[in-house]
């Protein structure tokens, strides 16, 4: 764990306490469950969104994914008849090839992934509308897919689990867990496999990267698919959570939770900088604030504001504190001083 | 202003120094980075400063910037004594600084950036831009300088050479004094190199002085008056006048004697490893390249910048396709499409720009070593760490990289020091051919003759090395055959015998060898 990380957790800490304090349904096995669903949820994109980060680049469309694909999924086990893990199938591949071609836009017509994205977010809402001609996408009654229920929406007391039934604690929904494993799955990838390796070297770098041999094409359309695919996975979660779809509203600004979880887990949007434990806790920090707002009775029309602030005060105050930190260390006489005329004469 | 340089260099400053430091001292912990120094600058003087990486130049000059507060001692400046300067008092006294990094913007005009953050206005409040007094206020300071080109022209057009007139331009603009040249011609071709000199010596006939910082010593034999050497922070010795010799100097900044001396390769007439046949790059599409690489041999590529020279390495490495032609490694026709398939066929290159394209300066040591070769270190896909260090500990020997740590940051080392680590990159694999792109510019004199026998060991190891190289004493003394290219083409081929400096630059600049050409 990075020291950064390790401040995040202690913020998370410091703010789960305060709220407690002042709120005890806080701590209320209801609103833990409800809680660790959501960071369940929005952690399976926002760790695919920290992908894509890392290389420098962007990902606008998320929301927009989660929309048309659980549009797309809705209508292909409620109404065509379609089993549902090969439905499954069928939308995680949308996504993938959506990555794909986001990634080759980007790489092989060197257009910039904002552009890029953005359109996709245009298109892809768009799409979903179209393909519901504005009407909710939902289950009609009486029809039930338990086996996928119970994966995406049902719920495990783990401790009951292990002791057999002789102990309880909360029962925590799979999502959360689910989160977990991709986490722990993606913190392999990202920070001990060569891939990853080549993910930190492209987006720090690119040009070094090149003249390193590293096929930076592949390794920038590789963060794409994992990005997409893992926003087609959350697209079922999503669906199976709220059920009915409404494709104008369904997913609105998830992308942007997820860059915020990032940019709090200490990304760089300049690329090259991150890690999975980063997100994941950014994530959790985003929801425990929105569940703050609920419980605390402050007015749920400031959701956004209050946090928009707190992301730019913990973004302003990792910078004070890397400043200082840089100067301590010019002081010590360990790293040089960069201003323009210290670049003479080395 | 295009007077004869060695006469107008030669010619003996007149009038009281205005600038004058004396006992300056500044230490950081563990180091003592400059100690008891002293120097005065008089109008129309050049003065050559001169000393290995570290050796204290930097801190004098941040000293001299207002950036850096010394611990003792003082800068006079027209008789008013300092402790220390600000920067803006720095500007105010005439001092500006022309960075080996030229800090323009290539997006705008020469007028622009010469009057960047001072644009004469119109319209009152408006604020308008009035670009016709923009240019007639910048023209008499490029004719000054004897520049051919216009105010309007946009930077992103001119040469190098160009672009720092357009740097002195501004600090004439600015009514200096004393201009500080930081390795100007480090990345300058010969040519260019000749004309910036031409414009010190212009300077100094126009009563400014200038401080000139250069690692190449032959220059600054030609444009100094006066050389001070340092070393280690402390001011080994001035020389004044005909004392200014290439071979004093060296000894000076290192304590030995060292020159370019010609090691003969162990191999000779190797198989031809690589050959060129009618390769065309980018920059010159319709000029056809032909040129063999042989194994054991130490292939000396010069020209002029913008000859085509780091376009033939792109193209050899895999980074830009071939317009037509062939290539061939070891008799098979090679199709790189990107430069992971050079890695894998063994053909290397060390890049021009070390810290933006040679390495990642946010990785350590050991993650830069092993990153073209990455999987060799990992088991199923997962790097294995101890393996990473292993490699870098023992490259770390071989080559002497000096470092506590291997675990470090690249950004940490000095220039020699991450050159050896973009050699280590390759060393550690199984190289046929490494092309060298320009592989000691801006490194010190001790670093670049270690980096000089590291290529004669991998040539006598029976690989193929290729060196691009502006600096001439670089390309006879170390080169086995030199080829000239000259705008896209291969001017010519010297083989030792008749690698002169005036061959070389015959070829450079499209002329004929008097005698026969071994093509």
């Amino acid at each position: 764990m990075q020291k950064k990380d390790l401040w995040l957790f202690v913020l998370i800490l410091v703010i789960g306490a305060i709220t407690a304090i002042r709120q005890p349904l806080f701590l209320s096995p209801i609103n833990i469950a409800n809680t660790a669903n959501l960071v369940g949820l929005f952690g399976i994109f926002a760790i695919g969104q920290g992908f894509v980060i890392i290389t420098g680049g962007i990902e606008l469309s998320v929301g927009s994914i989660i929309a048309i694909l659980g549009v797309i999924f809705i209508d292909f086990i409620a109404n065509k008849g379609v089993p549902w893990p090969l439905a499954a199938v069928v939308v995680l591949a949308i996504g993938f090839v959506m990555g794909l071609v986001h990634g080759l836009l980007i790489t092989k017509a060197k257009l910039q992934p904002f552009v890029v994205t953005l359109c996709g977010l245009l298109i892809y809402r768009g799409v979903a509308r179209f393909y519901t001609k504005d009407a909710t996408a939902g289950f009609p009654f009486g029809v039930n897919f338990p086996d996928l229920e119970t994966i995406t929406t049902g719920r495990t007391d783990i401790v009951a689990l292990l002791t057999g039934g002789s102990a309880h604690s909360i029962p925590i929904p799979h999502a959360f867990f689910i989160m977990l494993v991709l986490a722990a799955i993606m913190w392999v990838v990202l920070h001990r496999s060569v891939f990853g390796r080549y993910l930190y070297a492209v987006g720090k770098n690119e040009e070094a990267a090149r003249y390193s041999g590293i096929r930076t094409t592949r390794v920038i359309v590789a963060a794409y698919v994992i990005c997409t695919t893992t926003a087609a996975f959350a697209a079922i979660f999503f669906a199976m959570y709220t059920r009915s779809i409404l494709p104008s509203g369904h997913g609105n600004f998830y992308e942007l939770y997820a860059i915020a979880a990032a940019v709090l887990g200490g990304f760089s949007l300049r690329g090259g900088e991150g890690s999975i434990i980063g997100v994941v806790l950014g994530t959790i920090l985003l929801q425990i604030l929105q569940n703050l707002v609920n419980l605390l009775g402050i007015p749920s029309s400031l959701n956004f504001a209050v946090m928009g602030s707190v992301i730019l005060i913990g973004v302003l105050a990792d910078q004070q504190f890397a400043q200082y930190r840089q100067r301590a260390a010019v002081a010590r006489g360990r790293i040089q001083a960069r201003p323009s005329v210290a670049e003479a004469a080395e | 202003m295009t007077a004869p340089v060695s006469s107008v260099a030669r010619s003996q400053p007149s009038g009281a120094p205005f600038l004058r430091l004396s006992g300056l001292r500044k230490t950081y912990p563990g180091v003592v980075a400059l100690a008891d120094f002293g120097m005065e600058v008089r109008p129309g003087e050049v003065i050559g400063l001169v000393g290995e990486n570290g050796a204290g130049k930097s801190t004098l000059m941040k000293i001299l910037g207002g950036v850096v507060e010394p611990d003792q001692g003082t800068i006079e400046i027209d008789g008013v004594e300092h402790k220390a300067l600000t920067v803006s008092q720095s500007i105010n006294a005439g001092i500006a600084f022309v960075h080996q990094e030229l800090n323009l913007f290539d997006n705008l005009s020469v007028a622009a950036n010469v009057y960047i953050g001072r644009e004469p206005t119109k319209f009152g409040f408006l604020q308008l831009v009035d670009t016709d007094k923009l240019f007639e206020t910048v023209q008499p300071y490029l004719d000054r300088l004897g520049a051919t080109f216009s105010p309007d022209t946009p930077v992103s057009r001119l040469s190098l050479a160009q672009q720092q007139m357009v740097e002195i331009a501004k600090a004439l603009s600015l009514k200096s004094r004393l201009v500080i040249l930081d390795e100007p011609t480090s990345s300058l071709p010969i040519a260019e190199t000749e004309r910036l000199l031409e414009v010190i010596a212009g300077l100094k006939a126009q009563g400014i002085s200038v401080i000139f910082i250069s690692h190449r010593l032959n220059e600054v034999v030609v444009a100094s008056d006066r050389v001070i050497v340092l070393r280690d922070g402390n001011l080994v010795g001035t020389l004044e006048g005909d004392a200014i010799d290439h071979d004093i100097m060296v000894r000076m900044m290192v304590g030995r004697e060292l020159k370019v001396d010609h090691r003969p390769p162990a191999i000779r007439d190797g198989a031809t490893v690589i050959s060129i046949r009618g390769v065309c790059t980018t920059t010159y599409p319709t000029h056809q390249i032909d040129l063999d690489l042989q194994a054991g041999e130490i292939l000396g590529l010069a020209g002029l910048v913008g000859a085509g020279r780091t376009e033939l390495a792109r193209v050899l490495f895999g980074i830009d396709r071939p317009h037509g032609g062939s290539i061939t490694l070891n008799g098979e026709k090679m199709h790189f499409a990107t430069s992971a398939d050079a890695v894998r066929s063994g053909v290397f290159l060390v890049p021009e720009d070390r810290k933006s394209a040679g390495l990642l300066l946010d990785l350590s040591i050991a993650q830069n070593i092993s990153l073209p070769n990455l999987r060799a270190y990992a088991r199923g896909n997962i790097i294995a760490q101890d393996a990473e260090l292993e490699q870098a500990e023992r490259s770390r020997r071989e080559l002497d990289i000096r470092t506590a740590n291997v675990a470090q940051r690249t950004a940490s080392l000095s220039g020699g020091n991450q050159q050896k680590v973009v050699l280590a990159k390759w060393l550690a694999m199984k190289p046929k051919a490494i092309i060298f792109d320009e592989p000691t510019r801006g490194i010190d004199v001790g670093a670049k003759a270690e980096i000089y026998d590291l290529m004669r060991k991998l040539s006598d190891s029976g690989v193929a090395v290729l060196m691009i190289s502006s600096d001439l004493e670089e390309v006879i003394g170390v080169s086995d055959r030199v080829a000239v290219m000259h705008e896209g083409r291969i001017q010519g081929i010297l083989d030792r015998s008749r690698c002169s400096e005036e061959n070389i630059m015959r070829l450079a600049v499209g002329k004929p060898v008097e005698a026969r050409i071994s093509a």
